[in-house]
């Protein structure tokens, strides 16, 4: 009898396992609510977030003349709080040029080259980390809403599968961690649910700000693949995907993470 | 030193209170140790030294080393005395000086 019991609930927390394997929408939660107190302190207050550095130069850089055009961020677009204001959480967004996602470091780099005739900015500059840090955090506190466009279909199913692709010499998928085993520990790391509300990202261990490619990049290497070129489209239907994933979450810009 | 700095002073306290101020700046305070691909070093680029002088009197100086993270951030506290102004002062191992200021109103 006991052991029909047990074997009864052995089976419900089978089911309950599989069930888990997609995290159910009121249980998504931000890295944020895994990180320490003091880690947590340092994102709320302006004062002492070092991505505010980062939006403080993007804000420099959005109203400095730049390319053959001469013109600014600022002379098209105006004042960013106001015309900025909810684009980054629908990004990454359908281009119609490429006729597939972009993603918002992307769109900056298209209108620097295209509208302002200027040289490209390499990804992971400088620059382009803090024009995209700026123009993402006039989104904080907004729903993320990416994903919405039903152009972006294709890419959105290419983002999931390899989400779900097991990559590498230690044979994982994104899913193994983020949806199986989020909440318990990699070494003494918490494995968090992997929604990217926060980037671009200051990450103390970085000691700077880095962009969720390059966040990716650590995961690939984590699990012994050989990480995508920066700006290879797999790196922003993966991006779609999450976001898609993450959808209705707040978005944190610039979030600070361990 | 073309670098963005944050500093936080509150704008009113009242005389005698005890004030907490912060200040963050944005540097990469490199080493010196980190090898290149090339077995040369990463040049060393660390700020030295941090001041803050209240109203022309120095109130808090710190000497920062090798070790300590990129974009250091520093808050201390000292007593509200007189309405004056802050100068914040950081000056790298290059020469490199950055300054910031903020006005207090002591009542």
């Amino acid at each position: 009898m006991r052991r029909a019991t047990l074997a009864a609930v052995a089976l419900a927390l089978g089911v309950a396992a599989v069930a888990a394997q997609t995290t159910p929408r009121d249980e998504r939660r931000s890295g944020f609510t895994f990180m320490g107190p003091t880690t947590q302190a340092m994102q709320r207050d302006d004062m002492a977030n070092p991505g505010m550095l980062f939006v403080l130069e993007g804000e420099e850089l959005w109203s400095a003349k730049a390319g053959a055009a001469g013109r600014s961020c600022a002379d098209c677009h105006g004042d960013a709080s106001a015309t900025m204001r909810g684009v980054a959480a629908r990004y990454p967004a359908f281009d119609t040029t490429s006729n597939g996602a972009i993603d918002l470091a992307g769109r900056i780099d298209q209108c620097r080259t295209a509208r302002q005739e200027a040289p490209s900015l390499p990804r992971e500059s400088r620059p382009l980390l803090a024009l995209t840090t700026y123009v993402a955090h006039q989104s904080r506190g907004m729903p993320i809403t990416a994903g919405e466009d039903p152009r972006l279909a294709p890419a959105l199913a290419a983002g999931k599968t390899l989400y779900e692709q097991r990559l590498g010499q230690l044979n994982l998928a994104c899913s193994h961690c983020h949806d199986d085993n989020w909440g318990r520990t990699l070494g003494s790391a918490p494995i968090p649910q992997g929604h990217p509300t926060g980037y671009p990202i200051y990450r103390l261990e970085w000691q700077d700000i880095g962009s969720l490619q390059r966040r990716l990049r650590t995961c690939l290497t984590g699990v012994r693949a050989e990480p995508f070129a920066y700006g290879a489209p797999e790196y922003i239907q993966l991006e779609l995907f999450l976001t898609s994933r993450a959808r209705g979450m707040t978005m944190e810009t610039p979030g600070v993470r361990p | 030193m073309n670098a963005r700095a944050l500093v936080n002073v509150p704008k009113t306290a009242t005389a005698g209170s005890v004030i907490e101020i912060r200040a963050l700046i944005q540097h990469p305070m490199e080493t010196g140790f980190r090898p290149l691909p090339n077995g040369g070093l990463v040049p060393r680029h660390v700020i030295d030294r941090f001041e803050c002088i209240y109203d022309g009197e120095t109130v808090f100086v710190a000497e920062l080393h090798p070790a300590i993270a990129a974009n250091p951030y520093i808050a201390f506290r000292t007593v509200a005395t007189r309405s004056g102004e802050l100068v914040f002062r950081w000056t790298d191992d290059r020469g490199a000086v950055r300054e910031e200021r903020a006005a207090i109103t002591v009542t």
